[in-house]
């Protein structure tokens, strides 16, 4: 008889849904139906069980073509790159379990590793904008509870964060929000007329690049000042207009994402976005949310913060200190500048993700990437390793965008032999301990 | 297990009334026993000329949890020329006000400690916390969950309904691994979900209508039905505002008549923490100043009582609690970075960097009201040192805040050096304080005293055989004093020796061995309630943003747990 | 040119990064309406991008989520970030967004796969 595994959590993007219910059959190997997942959620549960599955560490060979190996070999051969490099780019970390990444710390101190995970492309400058300027926020179900007025500012959750504005944003009727989404006013900010602003009330496009201008007139008009009478391709007009009516509400809250941390400007666009929430705090209620992207890169900048007081980039390649300075120790910029003698990443995909000249770069190095998958990253890397898929096949700790701890489950079982990443990383640990003893 | 004597060391033991006597102590299975149970093959352990105490406690301090971890990556400037390896069994360390999880336990293992309670855990955050006591080595730790506005509580206390409240706090004690009821800012930090605050105790909470003396009471009365360990542990409405003073003894008047029912030797029904933020004059900054002897006259007066100073350092710091609209008032003062998270159905957080100028007078004036009322305190067993980590003070600042107390002589030169020292001592009475701590208040205040308030008097807290072989030893003799202040602070800065559990894990400062961490929590026994159950499965149904059966801490996250079991169904 | 996540992007991930899904996704770029008269660029058919990185070739298409003439768009992927220019304005953060490109007819020239178009710039292409 199939069993259904009720308050799944799933691992994909940073709204960590917990209420997924997965259909799982009798001999606990196969998924047979998810429901409650967005159409990605729901691909990520459905594709565990199709063929194809790598279920071994593969190594390239000269010829370019890839020849299994067992998990020993696999684990000797990264241990022996680890000991040997002495700046080794640990990079990823974002869809995995915080657990991992603890192992993987300890590794990373004793080899000379620095340690990033993927916001160093994603959130990154507002992890850096933060620490210029702190943050006003709160938890989803504030806003889900509270809240009457509702910005998207460059963040497209119909497309990125799928159940985001069903369970918190736009439509839940929460408890002093009895009316639902008739109750609040929604705003979208974006160069694109994209399918989020299709749910707004109000859509204004500003100019790709000027979301700094118009932040700064938003603060400005929220202060009474005069404006010129275009900001970003938006009239003045127009701004005066959105700030009256946010200010007419009890509760407001930002959501931004890539729109603000990838364009010109980087961290300086959060820091005035979240300059002008603590400035509209003056009138009313108001908060500001990352959208995160994975759904644990907020947890590794946690792991990384209690452990060495960084949230990422952090280079503990001295192995007696831990440093961190973007632009410095940033995975981009490290690989660009060939700072770093072999790669080893973990629950991504930079092959795919980073800009080509960094995986040029990487391309050149010994490179060990452990992924349940082949992507991009695997295929040059010199050894890929296959793990069990963590919220699928094996449990772990996750944090959500807005750093609310959830548990993940073990839904079913991981192919036959398939070691996890915990398991993986101690027993790298474990040869890492040996090798250096020998020395 | 190994065994272990100590021998020749000068005692300072307040649970068997020790004063300083030379006596050894014996070391068998992680216990203390007589000494008489000791093989002839124990270790010797030679304390000749140096003063020997059990572990000390930290009853109030914030060093694990997503606010203090928040405070960590948010200034990296906290670890500028403060990241290093320390000789020993230890991992990279770092963070001046907030350190990282491995320097907390080596620091409180350096300075004697071997307990700290974690002093706000917001429930839906309680498997962070978790996370992070695991990760910090040698102490046990326990975490107090908030209660004072959330929800539930102030929906069943509005009704008087202490059978249910009763009933949901021992649901959330499961749930999250929590030790007891901390109160934080009660019901202000609901109101500031909304922008808005309650600054005395009738304020009423906004929708809820129910005032914070009903808040309190209520809680009072709902801990000791449950007969819980701990009492209610308060910070109380308007801290840190000049006149704040009459807020203070509003709220300790709530105590009054309330007798502690428990089977853990607690005596006190409610526990007033970092009092010093709470015992301010003057109606503006301009006549800020101190309150220390009014506040303490009306606590040495009452026996039901304890609380911890909050002492200033005067140092930079990073002030961080789960007061929300007090931190945006700070940031709105100082116009230092201000960070906050509102936590549905519970609580808020806020945090803010603070630098505890001596050129500044109210910091001064700050610092003074801290010692005066650890000075003023006629029971040490009820008043303990606290620096409100980070608040007031980092806590490795322990040795100083220990040396300004046990001397006059150090005291008067920083009192005497401030930039604006006449209008300080006139807004203080510290000048004319003579008394000196002793080794053995000490003992009671950091020791003894703490243990008891917390209910674990049995195991901890002092030297009776029978109880946990935690042990500090200290370069410090009692017959040969130190005459220059500065070897006070240095012999509390590194334990000649400490042994945690009948392990030594730190000497001569350094760290040898990470032992067994334990982390404490309570779990209680109640009669199934069918109402609670209601409520908790429709407020998580309507209002939370996760399923009620993701809520809870699993055993996992604490795998060498101490559990109290705490039987209220009478 | 911006790059950004989409939900069939999403999907095409966790279908696999070497599946059909993938590949339909992010090989493409999509323009406004008058960009596709002014460049002479028919409808679902192949043009080249280029930007001070280099070229990628993929398939010029209409979306929905309406841009204005000069701002194209390419799903996060290995065809957008083959010409995503690295530099980091010591940040950490490449030029996702907001960086120049042009784009030509190219309807003969094929597209490459995921897995190609990476190793084709690292030099691991054997020909």
């Amino acid at each position: 008889m199939p069993k259904v595994v009720t308050d799944v959590t799933c691992p994909f993007c940073g709204t960590l849904c917990d209420d997924l219910e997965v259909t799982v059959s009798d001999d606990n190997k196969k998924i047979l139906s998810v429901r409650n997942a967005c159409a990605i959620g729901a691909e990520k549960f459905n594709h565990t069980s199709l063929p194809g599955r790598v279920t071994r560490p593969r190594m390239r060979q000269p010829d370019g073509t890839f020849k299994e190996i067992s998990y020993d070999e696999a684990i000797d051969w990264t241990a022996n790159m680890l000991v040997k490099s002495k700046k080794t780019l640990m990079y990823g970390w974002a869809s995995t379990s915080c657990q991992a990444m603890s192992v993987g710390h300890e590794i990373a101190e004793k080899v000379g590793g620095v340690v990033d995970n993927c916001a160093t492309v994603c959130h990154g400058s507002s992890l850096i904008a933060i620490q210029d300027v702190g943050i006003p926020s709160c938890t989803l179900g504030e806003v889900k509870n509270r809240a009457d007025r509702v910005v998207f500012w460059g963040c497209n959750p119909a497309h990125a964060h799928p159940r985001h504005m069903s369970r918190y944003s736009i439509f839940p009727r929460g408890f002093f929000t009895v009316k639902g989404h008739k109750g609040r006013k929604i705003y979208c900010v974006d160069c694109r007329y994209t399918d989020t602003a299709r749910c707004a009330d109000e859509f204004i496009q500003v100019q790709q690049g000027h979301d700094y201008e118009l932040l700064n007139a938003f603060r400005t008009a929220a202060r009474g000042e005069a404006l010129p009478d275009v900001i970003g391709g938006v009239p003045k007009e127009k701004i005066y207009q959105v700030v009256e009516e946010l200010k007419g509400g009890r509760f407001g809250v930002i959501f931004f994402g890539m729109g603000l941390t990838h364009t010109l400007g980087r961290n300086h666009n959060i820091d005035i976005a979240i300059s002008f929430t603590r400035d509209m705090n003056d009138w009313m209620k108001f908060s500001i949310i990352a959208m995160r992207g994975h759904w644990n890169v907020t947890g590794s900048g946690q792991v990384l913060s209690w452990q060495y007081g960084f949230p990422y980039a952090v280079d503990l390649s001295r192995r007696t200190k831990a440093r961190y300075q973007t632009g410095e120790t940033t995975s981009v910029d490290l690989l660009v500048r060939n700072e770093v003698e072999a790669c080893f990443n973990i629950a991504t995909d930079p092959g795919a993700h980073f800009p080509i000249d960094a995986v040029v770069s990487m391309s050149k190095k010994p490179t060990v990437t452990v992924d349940p998958h082949i992507n991009m990253s695997t295929e040059i890397s010199d050894i890929h390793i296959p793990v069990a898929m963590v919220g699928v096949e094996t449990g772990g700790c996750a944090y959500r965008m807005d750093n609310v701890p959830i548990e993940t489950r073990k839904v079913v079982d991981a192919p036959d032999g398939m070691l996890t990443d915990v398991e993986l990383l101690t027993k790298i640990n474990a040869r890492v301990d040996q090798l250096m003893g020998a020395q | 297990m190994a065994e272990y004597l100590i021998k020749n060391g000068h005692v300072f033991d307040p649970v068997q009334h020790i004063k300083g006597d030379k006596k050894d102590i014996a070391i068998k299975d992680g216990k203390i026993v007589e000494t008489s149970a000791l093989s002839p093959a124990a270790k010797q352990i030679d304390a000749k000329g140096k003063s020997v105490m059990a572990g000390a406690m930290e009853i109030h301090a914030h060093v694990a949890g997503p606010k203090v971890n928040l405070g960590r990556w948010y200034r990296p400037e906290d670890k500028l020329f403060d990241s290093h390896k320390t000789p020993g069994m230890t991992r990279i360390e770092g963070g001046k006000s907030i350190p990282t999880v491995f320097k907390t336990g080596y620091e409180y293992a350096r300075m004697g400690y071997t307990f700290a309670m974690e002093a706000a855990m917001p429930p839906l955050y309680a498997r962070h916390v978790h996370e992070e006591i695991h990760d910090t080595p040698i102490i046990d730790e326990a975490a107090l969950p908030v209660f004072g506005n959330n929800w539930f509580m102030l929906e069943y206390l509005k009704n008087h309904e202490i059978e249910n409240n009763a009933a949901y706090v021992a649901w959330t004690l499961n749930q999250t691994k929590g030790y007891g009821i901390k109160i934080v800012n009660p019901g202000g930090t609901e109101a500031w979900a909304w922008g808005l605050n309650c600054l005395s105790v009738n304020d009423p909470v906004p929708y809820f209508d129910i005032t914070p003396a009903e808040i309190i009471t209520g809680l009072i009365e709902t801990n000791e039905y449950l007969g819980l360990p701990h009492s209610i542990h308060i910070h109380g409405n308007n801290l840190g505002n000049p006149g704040c003073y009459q807020t203070t003894l509003d709220t300790l008047k709530l105590a009054e008549g309330f007798k502690a029912k428990n089977n853990f030797g607690r005596k006190q029904v409610m526990h007033q923490t970092h009092l010093q933020f709470h015992a301010y004059g003057g109606d503006n900054w301009g006549n800020f100043e101190s309150k220390a002897k009014e506040v303490m006259d009306y606590v040495n007066k009452q026996d039901n009582l304890t609380i911890d100073t909050g002492n200033v350092t005067l140092d930079e710091t990073t002030t961080m609690t789960a007061d929300g609209p007090f931190e945006h008032h700070l940031g709105g003062l100082n116009h230092l970075k201000w960070a906050n998270v509102d936590v549905e159905l519970e609580t808020a957080a806020g945090v803010v960097p603070y630098i505890y100028s001596p050129d500044i007078k109210v910091c001064a004036i700050q610092w003074a009201i801290g010692l005066e009322l650890a000075l003023y305190a006629k029971d040490p067993m009820r008043c303990f040192i606290t620096t409100d980590h980070p608040n007031a003070g980092p806590f490795t600042r322990y040795p100083r805040v220990i040396k300004w107390l046990m001397s006059k002589k150090a005291r008067d030169e920083r009192l005497n050096t401030f930039k604006h020292t006449d209008k300080v001592i006139a807004a203080t009475t510290l000048a004319e304080i003579d008394r000196e701590i002793t080794l053995y208040e000490l003992a009671a205040m950091t020791r003894a005293g703490p243990a008891t308030s917390l209910g674990l008097s049995k195991d901890y807290g002092g030297l009776k055989p029978g109880m946990n072989a935690d042990i500090a030893i200290y370069n410090i003799n009692p017959d040969k004093m130190p005459s220059d202040p500065e070897e006070i602070e240095k012999a509390f800065s590194g334990v000649a020796c400490l042994f945690k559990d009948g392990k030594i894990c730190v000497k001569d400062g350094i760290v040898v061995d990470n032992g067994n961490k334990r982390t404490f929590w309570v779990d209680v026994k109640v009669k199934p309630n069918k109402q609670v159950a209601h409520d908790v499965k429709e407020k998580f149904l309507k209002y939370y943003s996760v399923n009620e059966a993701n809520y809870s801490v699993p055993d996992s996250y604490a795998p060498h747990p101490y559990v109290i079991a705490v039987d209220a169904t009478q | 040119m911006i790059t950004c996540r989409t939900i069939k992007q999403g999907v095409g991930m966790e279908a696999g990064k070497t599946s059909q899904k993938y590949f339909d996704a992010c090989s493409i770029i999509e323009m406004h309406a008058d960009d596709f008269k002014s460049l002479g660029i028919w409808k679902n058919t192949n043009v080249k991008v280029t930007s001070s990185v280099g070229s990628v070739i993929v398939k010029a298409v209409e979306t929905r989520q309406d841009l204005y003439p000069g701002l194209c768009h390419i799903p996060m992927g290995p065809w957008a970030n083959r010409i995503v220019p690295a530099y980091t304005y010591s940040t950490g953060e490449p030029c996702f967004k907001g960086f120049p490109v042009n784009v030509e007819v190219a309807m003969n020239e094929p597209i490459m796969s995921a897995v190609n178009v990476v190793k084709d710039a690292c030099g691991l292409l054997r020909k």
